[in-house]
């Protein structure tokens, strides 16, 4: 069993690093696609033919872009992730300060999300199409209906306009204390709460719901066990494996996908990094972000297949 | 506060923000029946004494994770203030009523022709690392945007300030290759700070050393930036802060967020549509200033149809300018006379007619050039100026009922400058300004200048240029730039439909002096240094 579980880990990581590699490419074509390239963008409507010339010269951009691929791809797998173009900062400085905030941001959202969603799709399997469940259905379904922006401006209208309790933007920094941070953070991290719990609450009930039908559970039924202890100690562990899925999934988007929340509450993380890179089509902290982004994308769905595994005997034993 | 007491505090509050002048202050009072207090009632509100003290915190829009502390990069608000306002000095400074002043320079003077211009040195001022300004600094500051391999965005204005050498270690010489009246004001730009020289002529931009009113703690870019005031600064009565926070917000939505639940004390660009609820709030002023910012639709005068003046007049008379300041600026601007220099600025041509929404006009002028309609495509973006695609709708609208049809094609933000302006015949596009009629119309009008954006060339225009430029007879100036600012608005390849305001927003507690400079947003970039806690 350890072997199979072993195998498996390192066939996907040996694809993990081929997926990052593909998708370095990909973001490289993408961004010389786009028009213009470093100088201008900085330059906007002050560029002209000598001045771009000049930073051409500079930042080494005179060479084909395959060169300067196979250049930062050695670099990359060295561990040296190169400069900004722009400002030539040290990449992993620029990154390092962000990078934490992304992950706090993205924790604590999970940490007050997963248990609160697991829980309401417990107790909405147990009291199934019951008014509670209806109410519940209703409630985190219109906050994954309305875009992320809508929630956080509503909250930001309601906890700092109205009543003052948290601040309307969560400019966090080095210094502060995990209280004040926590503090600081309210509003993005209720918003992505809001933002994800419909989706991982639903898929809860709705893969106890369907095994409600099954057999053994009728079986367990009949011996007289009690509705809730059906639901934890019969129906959960044959039904961890989509949830783990789409917990997987949503725990993946609050890294890479809030980039919006980022900017409504001018919180620094490395989405806005990355717009913000895109567009002065600042090509090395793109591809730096890029990195991190799929490798949270590789590493959450790896887990998300180990611990499918690991809850379902059938797959942890095959014949 | 009672009715009475608040109705006297919101007229201190416009005498305050500039908005009223003492007579109209005392008139107002008398009214309300404060005869004998109204004159002090004025001179507290005018002449609020700078205090020591505090922390301000200031959110910025135009802040980008590429920032840096090197001025030739600088090009918004976040690092104009940083850099100008707050770490380092110009040689020269441009104060509240629009005029040039030394600043690190001592005097300025010129010969007879001004050609050469000899230009004293402040003596004693340090550094914040504690070395001496001397002219082997300010010759390495400005030699910094020269040279081939110069990326600067003062690139053209430094190359203009001709041969620089030193006299001695407080003086410098600028020979130029014609004579410029104007010079001081190119010292002032905001690119053209003062840094540190290392002993090979070069300065270390990334350290922020500088001679200004704060020293640089800590800088984030795009994020935010902290100073400590200065203790050696020069200027009295600045440098009142003990420290500056200030912060990247460059959603307009968040920052005006910020401003109102009291996280920063005063914000750069207020979010327009917002702008009067804010005002309205106890504690906030909403600081209107009339600036040099203009929008502009430049059209290139060497394609069909836009090479016969005929159609430029009738497409300049199809733009309904009250509509357009009304509505994409929300009336924080004033009407454009299809030129570029400002009612605020010197040898503006005030006589000249203001040009008005004309349908017959428009017509007549088609029928001049021998049209009965016109079909002409213009393209649009955001990224000209804020809600241009919906201002040039607007326009287009407005040119249906003389006949003229404009079609507006709305292309992507991105890549605007690179691939749109000066590259499609007809476009949108913004100008923040420059101090000078000369300078404004030598970067946008000048015959085969890098930023022509109407590839206009006019003999006489180019003739009255380069006179107006080394004259130092003001009353002589004064008549060529009337004539230019007439040349260009009838005959010139560009409709300028408005004047944008600089709309800032900053809490009551804040002092600021009477008179708010509007060359740029935030009392021309120094609130930093200028203003203080009351």
């Amino acid at each position: 069993m350890q072997n199979s579980l072993l195998r498996l880990v390192l066939r996907r990581l040996a694809l993990g690093v081929l997926t990052l590699i593909a998708i370095s490419l990909l973001i490289t074509v993408g961004v010389e696609a786009l028009s213009g390239d470093v100088c201008t963008a900085m330059m906007g409507q002050m560029a002209s033919e000598d001045k771009v010339a000049a930073c051409h010269r500079a930042l080494n951009l005179d060479r084909p872009v395959h060169l300067r691929y196979i250049e930062w791809l050695v670099n990359f797998a060295q561990g040296d992730m190169g400069k900004a173009l722009t400002n030539h900062r040290e990449v992993v400085d620029v990154i390092g300060n962000r990078i934490g905030n992304t992950f706090f941001l993205a924790i604590a959202s999970a940490l007050i999300a997963i248990p609160i969603s697991l829980a309401l799709g417990i107790v909405a399997a147990l009291y199934r199409n019951s008014l509670f469940d209806r109410s519940i259905s209703m409630i985190t379904l219109s906050g994954v209906s309305v875009p992320d922006f809508f929630i956080a401006y509503i909250l930001m209208a309601i906890f700092a306009v109205s009543f003052g309790i948290f601040p309307a933007i969560s400019n966090v920094d080095d210094t502060m204390a995990l209280s004040e941070r926590i503090v600081a953070s309210a509003l993005p991290v209720l918003t992505l709460t809001l933002a994800v719990s419909a989706h991982m609450m639903r898929m809860t009930r709705a893969s106890i719901v369907s095994l409600m039908a099954s057999p053994y559970i009728e079986m367990a039924k009949l011996k007289g066990v009690k509705p809730g202890r059906i639901i934890v100690f019969h129906a959960l562990p044959n039904a961890w494996s989509p949830i783990i899925q789409v917990i997987m999934l949503n725990l993946a988007w609050l890294v890479v996908g809030v980039v919006i929340v980022e900017v409504v509450f001018v919180y620094p993380g490395l989405g806005a990094l990355m717009i913000d890179a895109v567009f002065l089509r600042d090509m090395p902290i793109v591809r730096a972000t890029a990195m991190i982004f799929a490798s949270v994308y590789v590493i959450l769905n790896l887990l998300a297949d180990i611990l499918s595994m690991a809850s379902n005997p059938r797959l942890m034993h095959p014949k | 506060m009672s009715k009475v007491d608040y109705e006297i505090y919101k007229l201190q509050k416009r005498v305050t923000n500039g908005g009223m002048n003492r007579r109209e202050f005392i008139k107002a009072a008398t009214a309300m029946g404060f005869v004998a207090t109204a004159p002090a009632l004025y001179s507290h509100a005018a002449h609020a004494t700078p205090k020591k003290g505090g922390t301000y915190r200031v959110g910025f829009g135009g802040a980008n994770t590429g920032d840096m502390l090197d001025p030739a990069d600088n090009g918004d608000t976040f690092m104009i203030n940083m850099n100008m306002g707050g770490c380092r000095n110009a040689l020269v400074e441009v104060n509240a009523n629009g005029q040039a002043v030394p600043e690190l320079a001592e005097s300025l003077e010129p010969s007879a022709d001004a050609k050469t211009w000899v230009v004293k040195l402040r003596q004693g001022i340090e550094f914040h690392s504690g070395k001496t300004f001397d002219a082997d600094d300010a010759i390495a500051s400005l030699e910094h945007h020269r040279g081939e391999d110069s990326t600067s965005d003062a690139k053209s204005v430094a190359n203009s300030l001709g041969n620089i050498r030193k006299d001695g270690q407080n003086t410098l010489v600028f020979e130029l290759e014609s004579g410029n009246a104007d010079f001081p004001y190119l010292l002032s730009d905001y690119h053209l700070l003062m840094g540190s020289a290392d002993g090979s002529g070069k300065v270390d931009w990334a350290s922020g050393d500088g001679t200004g009113s704060f020293v640089v703690k800590s800088f984030e870019p795009g994020v935010r930036a902290h100073m400590v005031r200065n203790p050696n600064y020069f200027k009295s009565g600045c440098a009142n802060f003990d420290e500056v926070k200030m912060t990247a917000i460059n959603d307009a939505a968040a920052r005006m967020n910020a401003m109102a639940t009291g996280q920063v004390d005063a914000i750069v660009r207020c979010d327009l549509k917002t702008a009067p609820m804010l005002e309205k709030k106890s504690g906030v002023s909403v600081i209107q200033v009339s600036g040099t910012k203009h929008f502009t639709y430049p059209m290139d005068v060497r394609q069909a149809p836009f090479n016969d003046n005929n159609v430029r007049m009738a497409l300049k008379h199809g733009i309904d300018r009250e509509a357009f300041v009304n509505t994409v600026l929300r009336g924080y601007g004033s009407l454009g006379n299809d030129h570029p220099i400002s009612s605020n600025q010197n040898y503006h041509a005030g006589d000249l007619p203001q040009r008005q929404y004309d349908v017959d006009k428009a017509k007549w002028y088609l029928k001049q050039a021998g049209l009965t309609g016109l079909d002409v495509e213009i393209a649009a973006a955001d990224a000209a100026f804020n809600g241009a695609v919906d201002a040039t709708q607007l326009y287009s609208e407005a040119a249906k009922a003389a006949g003229i049809n404009i079609k507006v094609n709305r292309v992507s933000p991105d890549g605007y400058w690179n691939n749109v302006w000066m590259k499609v015949p007809w476009s949108a596009c913004y100008w923040s300004g420059r101090p000078t009629a000369d300078w404004m119309f030598t970067i946008g009008y000048k015959a085969g200048g890098n930023w022509t954006d109407s590839y206009w060339d006019h003999a006489r225009f180019e003739e009255l240029l380069v006179a107006g430029r080394a004259e130092l007879d003001e009353a002589k100036r004064n008549e060529i730039y009337v004539e230019m600012q007439t040349i260009v608005s009838n005959e010139g390849g560009v409709v300028v439909p408005c004047f944008a305001n600089n709309v800032d927003a900053a809490s009551d507690a804040l002092g600021r002096p009477a008179k708010l400079a509007g060359n740029w947003e935030l009392d021309g970039s120094r609130s930093i240094e200028r203003w203080w806690f009351k």
